[in-house]
């Protein structure tokens, strides 16, 4: 298992390095694309490995099952960009940039990699503010106006909101001081421990300020706001990688911070919190994709409706809610990136990110518009693909909580999400002829291969949820709530 | 929390750099000239790593001693350096499109220490250290919070916008000194390196905007709605 860790860290780096030395677009794509196979292979047995926490570096870092989850649907993630950026890049006729792109896209990865195992409150959110300073890059590497906007916003927005994390965190190891004495080890165990000893209120500021600063860099409404600039504006597997790997990394600290305070027992006000943006979040993605123009925005709004299904799987809690959580950011994961790389394709071939100009998929695209088109029936909880089961288990979770409102208003915002991304994606398909023909480049089959790679375990994981996993994912949830199996 | 009940000497002196380092704050928010901003910030810089000296000192804890040094070589020269050298480029002087009035401006701010006096108070009441000086930390990193978000939501110019982010960690820079002076150095650190790469980031970013939107101010950021 160290060895996989080790792996998981450094790859990345090397990518970083090789792309940065020999400045050869080619060579970087390949080394990318070799090192994003090396870390998935690596990460992908983590989870089911850390039966026990095992710690490096001094208490820095560590591997737990949570950890180990959020790490592999990275890794999955960074795959599969890596293999559509291939494809992708090329047609951007930015050739002499490539090699810097992708040794930030792979550092993007590593800082991901690297919060996904940092055991210390502290250090955490200097990872989550070093995924957004490389990524920021990537968000405005197209350097038109609009990217530079985004990116603009998205660091100005996503710092301002991490301070109050830091706020937060600085507020609770104060809180932890006063009982534990001036110094001491911020790690996640230790702030489990000392939590029930805190002073409650100390604990509640600190965990509503944690909340609202990774929430900002999680996406959960209100604080979304730069989140459909980001993911529209980047190249498209930026935005898969921002959607499907970034946000789940954000959530872990949320989850983690939850962890702590549930350990105090101060009562319903940490979950309510949560269920409430979690409600807020679908409740406002339900309003823009309904109405939506802008084909990447439609994703990004998507991702914003199940982030906040995740934060309301994490709020309603128990076993249910959190293993549909943990298995809906995997199903996320698969499927954003699916829809991106999808909506990316699209945008080459009509030359446009706007759904009016974009008509007659099929006609365009036989093989990976079917993709796509599955990929939406997924997107919207449709059976039979992962998502489906995943956000069933959380509406089970609801119903059975204290939060039943909170599962009768998502069932009924997901219904409409279904009704108002099918519609947009009908359109597409079967509306009428363009008036021009679109002349973009063609799509290389570098482009097509992620999607069936994201499509087939979406299939797999909605018809059959592995015995394996679901062992997992108890173990974390009884980590979470301090119960034993 | 610092141990041991303090000097008494020692415990004026930090209230009084940490009611300085508010009002330069306040000196940010009424001002409308960009240079003003970045002067204010570099006092207040100067002045938060004095405090983890005289904290480092009384409180006994000598890595404070080297937080000190690196605070005044990045926050206190290098970032003012860098801001200046954005400002010089951009050849912006102040703000032109004043959403409040600086003095209108100001009165929010008042209401903001009042909000946070009121907060730190019942904090501090509740976990039983009703001491001032713990009050007046609370105080003031709560009001630099929100005195940042208020310049963040009023101003316009990408530079005012870096500026009010940095407020926005000076304030908890200057807080955690006094409340916990133990924390361990290492995220001291690199949070000072973070500082600086994110500044880089802005300044790199700052020029961009400047050539592909044509300015700087967030109002002609309008592109990207729905």
């Amino acid at each position: 298992m160290t060895l996989c860790f080790i792996v998981v860290l450094i790859m990345p780096l090397v990518a970083v390095a090789g792309a940065l030395l020999i400045r050869s677009p080619r060579f970087a794509e390949y080394l990318n694309l070799i090192v994003s196979i090396v870390v998935f292979l690596a990460a992908a047995p983590l989870p089911f490995m850390a039966h026990a926490p095992v710690y490096f570096w001094h208490q820095y870092l560590f591997i737990d099952a949570l950890g180990g989850w959020v790490a592999l649907c990275t890794s999955v993630v960074y795959l599969l960009a890596s293999i559509y950026a291939v494809g992708y890049m090329r047609l951007l006729a930015k050739t002499k940039h490539l090699p810097g792109f992708y040794a930030l896209f792979a550092g993007f990865a590593w800082t991901m990699l690297l919060a996904a195992f940092v055991n210390n409150a502290g250090v955490f959110w200097i990872a989550i503010e070093l995924t957004t300073l490389v990524s920021t890059f990537l968000v405005g590497f197209e350097r038109a106006a609009e990217s530079m906007e985004a990116a603009w916003k998205y660091i100005i927005v996503v710092s301002a909101g991490i301070t109050l994390a830091l706020l937060g965190t600085v507020l609770l190891y104060w809180g932890g001081s006063l009982v534990l004495g001036p110094s001491y080890d911020m790690t996640w165990q230790v702030l489990q421990d000392v939590a029930q000893h805190m002073n409650p209120m100390v604990l509640k500021l600190g965990f509503l300020l944690v909340l609202v600063g990774y929430g900002t860099k999680v996406g959960l409404a209100p604080m979304h706001t730069w989140l459909p600039d980001a993911h529209s504006e980047g190249p498209a597997p930026v935005s898969a990688m921002l959607s499907g790997a970034l946000l789940n990394t954000a959530m872990l600290g949320i989850v983690r911070f939850l962890a702590v305070i549930d350990a105090a027992g101060i009562g319903w006000l940490p979950h309510t919190a949560l269920v409430v943006l979690g409600i807020f979040s679908v409740f406002v993605g339900t309003l823009f994709i309904v109405r939506q123009e802008g084909v990447k925005r439609l994703m990004a709004y998507s991702s914003v409706e199940h982030m906040g299904i995740l934060a309301l799987g994490f709020g309603f809690g128990g076993v249910l809610g959190i293993a549909g959580a943990l298995y809906h950011m995997l199903n996320h994961s698969l499927n954003k990136s699916l829809m991106f790389f999808g909506a990316g394709n699209v945008m080459r071939r009509y030359g446009s990110k706007e759904m009016p100009a974009i008509r007659r998929v099929l006609h365009e695209f036989p093989v990976s518009g079917l993709l796509w088109l599955a990929g939406a029936v997924a997107i919207t909880g449709a059976p039979p693909f992962g998502l489906f089961l995943s956000e069933f288990s959380i509406l089970r979770a609801g119903f059975s909580g204290p939060n039943l409102w909170a599962a009768v208003v998502m069932l009924v915002l997901l219904i409409i999400i279904f009704i108002g991304f099918l519609s947009h994606f009908g359109a597409m398909y079967f509306g009428r002829q363009p008036e021009v023909a679109p002349k973009g480049p063609v799509i290389s089959s570098w482009c097509v291969l992620p999607m069936w790679l994201a499509l087939i375990p979406l299939l797999v994981m909605g018809l059959w949820w592995a015995h394996g996993l679901m062992q997992v994912f108890t173990g974390i949830a009884y980590e979470l709530i301090g119960g034993t199996l | 929390m610092l141990v041991a009940p303090l000097d008494p000497l020692a415990a004026s002196i930090f209230s009084l750099i940490t009611i300085a380092s508010m009002l330069l704050s306040f000196v940010m928010l009424g001002s409308r000239w960009l240079k003003d901003y970045m002067y204010a910030f570099g006092i207040q810089s100067w002045l938060i790593a004095l405090l983890s000296a005289l904290v480092g000192y009384y409180g006994h804890y000598p890595e404070l001693y080297l937080i000190a040094v690196l605070t005044v070589l990045f926050r206190g020269l290098l970032l003012p350096y860098l801001v200046l050298r954005i400002l010089r480029r951009l050849h912006v002087g102040r703000e032109l499109h004043l959403v409040l009035q600086p003095s209108t401006s100001l009165i929010v701010g008042a209401i903001c220490v009042i909000f946070s006096l009121v907060l730190a108070f019942r904090i501090s009441t509740a976990i039983g250290y009703p001491e001032k000086i713990v009050v007046l930390a609370l105080t003031v990193m709560f009001t630099m919070k929100l005195v940042g978000f208020l310049i963040l939501s009023i101003r316009h110019e990408a530079v005012s916008h870096i500026l009010g982010l940095m407020l926005l960690e000076n304030g908890i820079f200057l807080g955690s000194q006094i409340l916990i002076p133990g924390m361990p150095m290492l995220i001291e650190l690199v949070v000072l390196f973070d500082l600086l790469v994110a500044v880089a980031c802005f300044g790199v970013l700052v020029r961009y905007l400047l050539a592909r939107v044509g300015s700087t101010s967030s109002l002609e950021l309008n592109r990207l709605i729905g």
